[in-house]
């Protein structure tokens, strides 16, 4: 419930960036001018750590599925409009499975969420020469207990940026 | 540099037999469901010379294990043996193994000739006082010891069994160290028994499921040493591998050997959509085998190469179905409750095992071709990756355990689903692939 609430405020974010930004070049606009925003930390739009931080870098799924909530709409269009306002960055995105399932099935479920995930980008406007996708599996998991807490946070697909030239 | 694996020359002679070959009456028939245990006495092998006793201990006592592993034959201690045997040659005492109630006698002898070691051998029924089958000598090198004494084992098991034995045999896996979010996996091949493991690749990037050629002399796995998931061929005895070129796509996984080892099945990736394909390696040409929206994986071939079993979800969840190994038309064969997965047909052809998810729980299985006759052999929050014994007796998979400090191990169990033991490794293991046996 903690996780659902906190992804919940997390796309309510990014939903008030989408509403508030329109145009997607705005969006690392303030950047030089405003003193309290570091360059590269999470207050600066144009920084991955505000892509990871506050617009989210990750989806995450119910059990055996690869179909996008509402919630993590929400979260990729934000990914998407970031993207589409930095173009010095490409993407890689991971999918991952929880540890409820045999190996080599996770590993294809992983890349249909990545998959799900890199359409849904695209649909948005991302080139789809920018966005790879790479299955994990359940071979990387970030939680380790065997509850449905843990799996929750496990079955996710992951935004990866790359290739900044910017910094 | 990596080892290379023993090379290990094997004579086989024919010791002239003191009685005429025919076979005894001791007999253990293994599908009659075997309750109570045949015991048995292995003397320690008699060595001709002060440099083989040492040989002659520990080979008698590897003998031992693995006969007592099976869970069929129980070892009678030699605190209470009676007889000392300190001649191969001497006539046996008969009444003294009676006494203690051996329905078996192993007996032996252990010659070590500077790198050359050989093993004599002599399987007895004690109640008739007749030999089973004939005197035997292994010869070998010093360091293939082992492999001699699981070579005594798989002669006494089937001279009692009348089935193939298992012992002289290896295993490929993958070795597993650290915690769940950081663990390191290295491919590994070792005795079935968990002796000589060594170790194919470094933990630099990440291996899965390793399969053994139908000789044994190569291996296929999955590594994401390029970045993304790919197939290797590694030739066992040289250690060299070579990445397999499959075509477009993110990345390919789950390569199996066809029976005459000129093929691979497989799977690939394109689009978040995984499918099987089939690759001639002479030429590295593939073809399609599957063409659905659905996850295609975990291929198997039948024994004679003529049909895949395999996982899909076309129905929604994950079952088991066979298919022409040239693609086609699939038959759904697993209909019981929960998801089923990687199944993998037995050597003999007639059952499929897989592993089951029901429940919360995992499961180690056997069914029938038709998917009738279902059993479960093992039950736990994850088992995981069936792989069969050469003589299709025995199921080796992975069981990992719950939890932050979970951790992955091999077990055996028989497929009458009795006799569920741990492997023992140096370290956690998965993705078992059970050799053949070896020449």
């Amino acid at each position: 419930m903690n996780v659902l609430s906190k992804f919940a405020a997390l796309g309510a974010l990014a939903l008030v960036a989408a509403c508030t930004n329109n145009d997607p070049s705005a969006l690392g606009g303030g950047a030089g001018g405003n003193g309290a925003i570091v360059p590269g930390s999470p207050s600066d739009p144009r920084s991955p750590a505000y892509f990871q931080q506050a617009i989210g870098d990750r989806v995450l799924f119910a059990v055996d599925q690869s179909t996008l909530s509402p919630e993590a709409q929400t979260i990729l269009q934000g990914q998407a409009q970031w993207l589409l306002a930095n173009t010095d960055y490409v993407a890689t995105i991971e999918g991952h499975a929880d540890e409820q399932g045999t190996r080599e099935y996770n590993l294809a479920l992983g890349a249909r969420r990545a998959n799900a995930a890199r359409e849904y980008l695209i649909s948005r406007g991302v080139a789809g020469n920018r966005l790879q996708t790479i299955s994990y599996g359940k071979e990387r998991p970030i939680e380790i207990c065997s509850t449905e807490e843990c799996y929750s946070k496990n079955r996710r697909a992951v935004t990866v940026l790359t290739g900044s030239t910017t910094g | 540099m990596m080892k290379l694996l023993t090379s290990l020359f094997v004579g086989l002679t024919l010791l002239s037999a003191p009685v005429s070959a025919q076979t005894g009456p001791l007999r253990l028939e293994l599908d009659e469901g075997i309750i109570e245990p045949l015991p048995f006495a292995v003397p320690s092998f008699v060595p001709d010379s002060p440099a083989a006793s040492q040989f002659a201990a520990d080979i008698s006592r590897v003998i031992a294990e693995d006969l007592t592993g099976t869970g069929l034959f129980r070892e009678i201690s030699p605190d209470a043996f009676i007889s000392r045997v300190s001649s191969f040659e001497a006539p046996v005492q008969f009444a003294d193994w009676k006494a203690i109630n051996a329905d078996a006698l192993v007996t032996g002898a252990v010659n070590v000739s500077g790198n050359t070691l050989s093993v004599r051998f002599r399987v007895w029924d004690v109640f008739s006082g007749q030999e089973l089958g004939n005197g035997l000598q292994f010869a070998g090198t010093t360091e293939g010891w082992r492999r001699m004494a699981h070579k005594v084992a798989d002669q006494v098991y089937s001279r009692i069994t009348g089935e193939g034995g298992y012992f002289d045999s290896r295993v490929a896996f993958v070795s597993e160290t650290g915690p769940k979010d950081q663990r390191r996996k290295r491919l590994a091949i070792m005795d079935y028994d968990g002796a000589n493991v060594q170790y194919l690749t470094d933990s630099a990037a990440i291996v899965l499921a390793p399969r053994f050629s139908p000789t044994g002399d190569r291996l296929l796995y999955t590594s994401y040493e390029s970045g993304r998931p790919r197939i290797y061929v590694l030739d066992v005895g040289r250690v060299k591998r070579q990445e397999l070129q499959t075509q477009e796509g993110t990345m390919s996984f789950s390569p199996r050997f066809s029976p005459d080892g000129r093929s691979i099945v497989y799977s690939l990736t394109q689009g978040g959509n995984t499918d099987l394909w089939k690759m001639d390696l002479a030429s590295g040409q593939s073809v399609r085998l599957t063409n659905t929206p659905a996850i295609e994986t975990a291929p198997s071939y039948s024994p004679d190469g003529s049909r895949i079993v395999f996982e899909s979800d076309r129905s929604g969840s994950p079952q088991l179905y066979i298919m022409p190994a040239n693609g086609g038309e699939a038959t759904r064969i697993s209909f019981g409750q929960g998801r089923y997965g990687t199944p993998v047909w037995s050597p003999r052809g007639d059952l499929v095992a897989f592993t089951k998810q029901n429940k919360g729980r995992f499961h180690i299985g056997v069914m029938r071709l038709d998917g009738s006759e279902e059993r479960l052999l093992t039950a736990s929050f994850l088992d995981e990756g069936p792989t069969w014994s050469p003589n299709g007796r025995v199921i080796m998979f992975a069981r990992e355990t719950q939890g932050a400090s979970g951790r992955s191990t091999l077990y055996s169990v028989d497929i009458s689903g009795r006799n569920l033991r741990p492997v023992r490794t140096p370290d956690g293991g998965s993705d078992p692939s059970w050799g053949p046996l070896l020449n």
